[in-house]
């Protein structure tokens, strides 16, 4: 028995090997290929990339989206918490009934495609120009619907491993308004759930393509796309920052993420 | 779940009275949802409708079916079977080379450096690709990429001498490849969590081999989650429009991007509402996918959560 589960640990260990090499020479391929591409005829485009005054005055473009994107993060993730945090936890706890149906609307989108949302959109938008602008930032509106399931999904996994009729009902009883159990008892049991609905919020509005180019709006990905057509360089040398930035920023939560995970365990 | 115990909610009431104060709170209830529904119902239901509803009207308004037989015209048809070509080939792709990269990560254990470096990595080609992705490639593989003057300088291969596959149908297929594996590693990693080491143990104990343990242990534990894993695939690549977008400027193999000119150019009079109907058909196709998905969904959680 032991010797074979010895074989079987080495056998694992090689394969793991082979895969993971592959998978990071395949990955890495690309990023590589940006830099040799951006960097062919000299440093001149990276010294233009981080000379952050240079860069507004020859693209204005991408400061627009860089602008606009920036924005867009802000409100798209305080729009859907602020939607969603207190109708899922009130549905839970007083309309017990109705969680199917939110549960059932809120993962709707994931059958709407994005290219299809937007065919829709287009004569919403145009009330939304008539009534606030039609400025890019105005997109959140939008960008909300395509995070809903994502946020969905993981507030109600968070709520799922409290029992937040118990506490709620020892606040309540205590004295405590239903704003105090939302702010001082519900959020902070949840709080790892929350912070991952933001980010995946966040990490889809910074993607987003498809909406904000056919309404005609400027986010970073329609800024990028149209540079790509004047100087295929710099977008080239933006978008290996914008996976970099990324990939940094995903692989640093994923140490947050865990160590959230082994603190609800242990407690 | 729908037990409700305490509150107004679950009292049992006899006296109208109680009823009535009953029912006031209920209303008081209702209104705590209003806020979501609302939004729902202005960004969410009315891009719905007005999809469905265009899809059966003629430029004035009036309901037509014309829309929908246009479906059947050639080139709408063919883009179709390019799309559904595309995701099909892609996800079955996809699926098995992350499916093997998945298990791979997971025998290096939950909390190792190789699993962070993976999944994060993973992560940002999954959902963060569309048009990055397709400039990675432009630089790749494209007229002056990295990789096609290395191979034309050194080796005399002209990878584009049968033509500019980037830009069609091969070169999509190559490029969606790149956000479907990471999707599967994504999603197919939970399900492989959930296999416990004990169960192969039990199968070793018992005197079967490693091939046995895969074909009647962990192979029908795995299989609802892999094929809904390989829809969840499909219904991506389906989906998706940027990366496509920013690659293909010429013509629109593929539907998405056939609604992208339905939307820009108007030059087919008597057609305004035909992206429409190529909506409502994608619609069809993603829902009934999904609709799978989640059957098969419901299977795995019953093992492996």
């Amino acid at each position: 028995m032991a010797g074979l589960r010895q074989r079987r640990v080495r056998r694992q260990r090689a394969l793991r090997w082979i895969v993971v090499t592959l998978f990071a020479v395949l990955t890495l391929l690309p990023l590589v290929a940006m830099f040799e591409f951006t960097t062919r005829d000299g440093w001149d485009t990276w010294r233009v990339f981080f000379d952050w005054k240079a860069l507004g005055e020859t693209y204005p473009i991408l400061w627009t989206g860089m602008k606009a994107s920036f924005w867009l993060v802000l409100l798209s993730v305080a729009l859907t918490l602020v939607l969603l945090v207190p109708t899922v936890v009130w549905v839970r706890l007083r309309l017990p009934r109705l969680r199917r149906v939110v549960e059932f609307v809120s993962l709707l989108p994931l059958t709407i495609p994005a290219i299809v949302l937007v065919v829709g959109l287009a004569p919403v938008y145009a009330w939304v120009v008539y009534f606030v602008g039609g400025s890019s930032v105005t997109l959140f509106l939008a960008y909300t619907v395509l995070a809903l399931p994502f946020a969905y999904r993981s507030i109600d996994a968070g709520l799922s491993a409290i029992d937040v009729r118990t506490l709620s009902e020892a606040a309540r009883s205590l004295g405590s308004s239903w704003a105090t159990v939302m702010w001082r008892v519900v959020l902070p049991n949840i709080r790892s759930a929350v912070l991952s609905a933001a980010f995946l919020t966040v990490a889809l509005v910074l993607g987003e393509f498809t909406i904000a180019s056919l309404l005609n709006r400027a986010n970073i990905q329609v800024a990028i796309n149209q540079l790509g057509k004047s100087s295929a360089t710099m977008s080239v040398a933006v978008s290996l920052a914008a996976l970099v930035l990324a990939f940094v920023l995903l692989f640093l939560l994923s140490f947050a993420g865990r160590r959230r995970n082994r603190e609800r365990k242990t407690s | 779940m729908t037990a409700p115990t305490t509150g107004t909610l679950g009292a049992p009431t006899t006296t109208a009275v109680r009823g009535g104060r009953r029912h006031r709170s209920r209303l008081r209830d209702l209104l705590g949802v209003v806020p979501f529904f609302v939004y729902v119902v202005i960004f969410l239901f009315v891009p719905t409708i007005v999809v469905v509803v265009g899809a059966f009207a003629g430029d004035d308004g009036r309901p037509t079916l014309d829309n929908i037989s246009a479906l059947a015209d050639d080139y709408i048809v063919e883009a179709f079977v390019r799309s559904i070509t595309l995701s099909a080939a892609t996800a079955v792709l996809g699926a098995v080379l992350g499916a093997v990269i998945a298990y791979a990560v997971v025998t290096a254990g939950p909390d190792s450096l190789v699993r962070r470096l993976v999944t994060s990595a993973c992560g940002v080609l999954a959902q963060f690709g569309g048009v990055t992705l397709a400039f990675a490639f432009i630089a790749t593989i494209g007229f002056s990429g990295f990789v096609t003057v290395f191979l034309k300088d050194s080796l005399g291969i002209d990878i584009f001498s049968g033509g500019v596959w980037l830009f069609e149908l091969p070169g999509l297929v190559l490029v969606y490849t790149y956000f479907q594996v990471p999707l599967m590693v994504i999603v197919f990693l939970p399900a492989l969590d959930g296999i416990r080491p004990q169960w192969r143990e039990a199968t070793e104990s018992l005197g079967g081999s490693t091939w046995y343990y895969w074909r009647r242990v962990a192979a029908p534990l795995l299989a609802p989650a892999f094929l809904g894993s390989t829809l969840l695939l499909f219904a991506n690549a389906f989906s998706a429009y940027a990366t496509a977008a920013a690659l293909v400027s010429q013509g629109a193999p593929i539907v998405p991007l056939q609604i992208r000119s339905a939307l820009t150019s108007e030059v087919l009079l008597g057609r305004e509402n035909l992206g429409k109907a190529m909506a409502l058909g994608m619609v069809l196709v993603v829902a009934l996918v999904m609709w799978l998905y989640g059957l098969l969904q419901r299977r795995t959680a019953r093992w492996l959560d």
